[in-house]
Formats: structure tokens, sequence, C-alpha cells
């Protein structure tokens, strides 16, 4: 796994107080029990811990860990 | 005993917000103000910080010299207000909107910036100072009454937001306080306005402050997105 995947992996077991075992590319939120807040609040700390910026509409139809986190790479 | 809290106060410096902020340090929280000026009298315990609230970046500076000082916000009381009282016929667009940028705007900038911490410890209070103007309106206020009543659909949309979290948000309608704005009527501009208060006289900032500390304490947990009027019964109609 790699480096950058480790520190999304970090962002969200503090923000949604989940296990490292659940944050798989294809764990969506929903079954991570997360609901429009929660990806918000990841989303900022995504943008601090990589510091990138992500815009509201950019986060429509994301739903799993991947495409979560290929959002976040494609910025870096 | 109280369990401590950093609480917020904006317009901290004097009237309402100094009787709710003095309450706080009393009781034993850690409390902070906000003043244009910088400068505030008699603030015994009291952390005085630079701020504007129609200016998105210094309400950041701001309460980020709150967050090293004291920690995090868990409290706010948005209670910084001005008015520019006119009939409509008469009033500027900038009347309108630099009222409506001081009290609403400011409240709404205020609670985002304070909302991030709040979410992350899943606990807060937000109390936002209204005024029964903002129920009833007022003939010579459309402005300020419009950013009054505009406090109530933001503090009702931020309880629903935030519900989940351990926030609450609740609006205080003062009536008639006995504060340097009120004292400047004329005594027959008082007399009419006691007449409609049924409890026959002016209220006083703790009493305003008293309603503002019991919606931030622990035991007012299930009550949010309602709107108290503090008035002597002014408002029941
Ligand atoms: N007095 C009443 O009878 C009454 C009745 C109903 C509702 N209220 C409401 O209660 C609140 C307090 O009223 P008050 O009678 O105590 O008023 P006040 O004595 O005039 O104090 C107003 C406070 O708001 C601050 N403020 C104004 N514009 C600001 C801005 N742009 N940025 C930051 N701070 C700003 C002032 O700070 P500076 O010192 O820097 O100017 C001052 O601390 C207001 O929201 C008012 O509408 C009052």
């Amino acid at each position: 796994m790699s480096d950058n995947f480790e520190r999304f992996k970090k962002c969200a077991v503090d923000v949604l107080s989940v296990d490292e075992a659940q944050v798989v590319p294809e764990a969506t939120f929903e079954s991570l029990d997360a609901d429009s807040l929660d990806l918000v609040e990841l989303v900022m700390a995504l943008e601090e811990e990589f510091d990138v910026n992500v815009e509201e509409e950019e986060l429509d139809g994301v739903n799993t860990i991947q495409a979560a986190y290929d959002l976040v790479v494609s910025k870096l | 005993m109280v369990n401590e809290r950093v609480v917020l106060v904006t317009g901290g410096n004097r009237g309402i917000g100094q009787a709710i902020a003095r309450r706080f340090a009393a009781a034993g929280h850690r409390v902070a103000i906000t003043s244009r000026s910088g400068a505030a009298d008699d603030t015994d315990g009291i952390l005085v910080v630079n701020a504007d609230v129609t200016d998105t970046a210094s309400v950041d500076a701001a309460v980020s010299q709150i967050e090293e000082t004291l920690g995090p916000v868990e409290i706010l009381v948005s209670n910084a207000g001005i008015t520019r009282d006119g009939l409509v016929l008469r009033m500027t667009d900038e009347d309108f909107t630099d009222v409506l940028d001081a009290n609403l705007t400011g409240g709404f900038r205020v609670a985002r910036r304070v909302s991030k911490s709040m979410m992350r410890n899943r606990w807060g209070r937000m109390i936002f100072i209204s005024s029964i103007v903002g129920l009833g309106g007022q003939a010579g206020q459309a402005n300020y009454a419009a950013s009054k009543a505009g406090l109530i659909g933001l503090s009702k949309s931020l309880a629903k937001e935030f519900a989940s979290r351990g926030i609450t948000s609740n609006v205080v309608c003062p009536g008639p306080i006995e504060t340097d704005m009120l004292m400047a009527l004329t005594d027959e501009q008082r007399a009419a306005m006691l007449s409609v208060v049924p409890v026959g006289r002016l209220g006083q900032g703790d009493e305003i402050a008293a309603a503002v500390e019991f919606l931030a304490s622990e035991s007012a947990a299930f009550i949010t997105g309602t709107v108290l009027p503090v008035d002597g019964g002014f408002s029941m109609g």
C-alpha cells in the first residue's frame, strides 16, 4: 500500500471512528455508517492533510473509499 | 459544579453581551469576547479579541486566537448587532444590507467558523441573540427586523444540520432591555414602550444572560431549534 493511502486511511479512521481494517478501497461510505456530514468532515481533514482543495460539486457521486482517494490523489 | 467550557460572546464588550460574558465567567467558564476596538472595560479574567463580524478573515483570526489561548469554542453566543432605523420609503440599499451583513451574515460567519471544532468534539451550543422585533416587525426597523427574523431560520437550520453531533442551536429574543441603546430614548418613548410590556418594566441584561446560560447548559441538551422570548410578556399577544 502506498504511503498516500496510509495517510488517507489515518484521516478516515480518525474522522469516521472506524477500524483501520474497514478502510478498504471497495468500502462504501454507507457501509461505514458515514452520512453526508461525515463525508464533508472527512474531506476537510483530507484537505488539511494533503494540502489540496476540493469543491462541493466534486463530491457528487463519491460513494466509496476508492473514489474519495482517487479524487484527492488526482490533485497532488 | 459546572463543566468548564470555552465561551465566545460576540460584541461582549458592552450592553447585553457584557452581561452574558460576565455571567459565564462568574460560573467558572473560560470566556472570550470580541470588540471592534480591541478594548473593553472591566474584563476581569475575560479574553478580549479584536473582531469585526462583517469580515470573514477577521472572524477567522479572532477564533484562531481564542483556540490558541483558551481552546476550541464550545459555546457560541452570537450577540453583536447594530441598528440603522428609518422608514422604508427613506431607507437606502446600504442601510438595509449593512444591517443584514452585521446582524445576520455576521452570525453565520461566526457559526460556520466554530462549527468545525464543535462537530469534532461532538458537543456544542449556539445561541443567537435576536429580538422581539424579529417576531413582530417594527415600523422604522425593516432592516433590523429582517435581520433578526433571519437569525431564526439560520438557527433552526443549524439545529437540524448538527443535531446528530451533539450541537444545539437556539434563539433568544430580548424585549426592551436597559442598555445604552434604550436609555437614548426620550421619557415619552420609554413610557410608550413600557405600556405594552405586561411586567411593566425594562429588563436587565443579566435576565437575558440567565436564559442564555440555561440554553448553554448540559441540562438543555434536548432543547434545540427553539425561540425563547425574554420580554416581560410583550410577545405573548
Ligand atoms: N437593548 C435592547 O433592548 C435589545 C432588545 C432586543 C435585542 N437586542 C439585541 O441584543 C444584542 C446586544 O444589544 P445591546 O443593547 O447590548 O447593544 P449595544 O450596547 O449597542 O452593543 C452592541 C454590540 O455589538 C457589537 N458590534 C456591532 N457591530 C459589530 C461588528 N460589525 N463586529 C463586531 N461587533 C459588533 C458592538 O461592538 P463595538 O463596541 O465594537 O461597537 C457591541 O459590543 C444586539 O444584537 C441587539 O440587537 C437588544
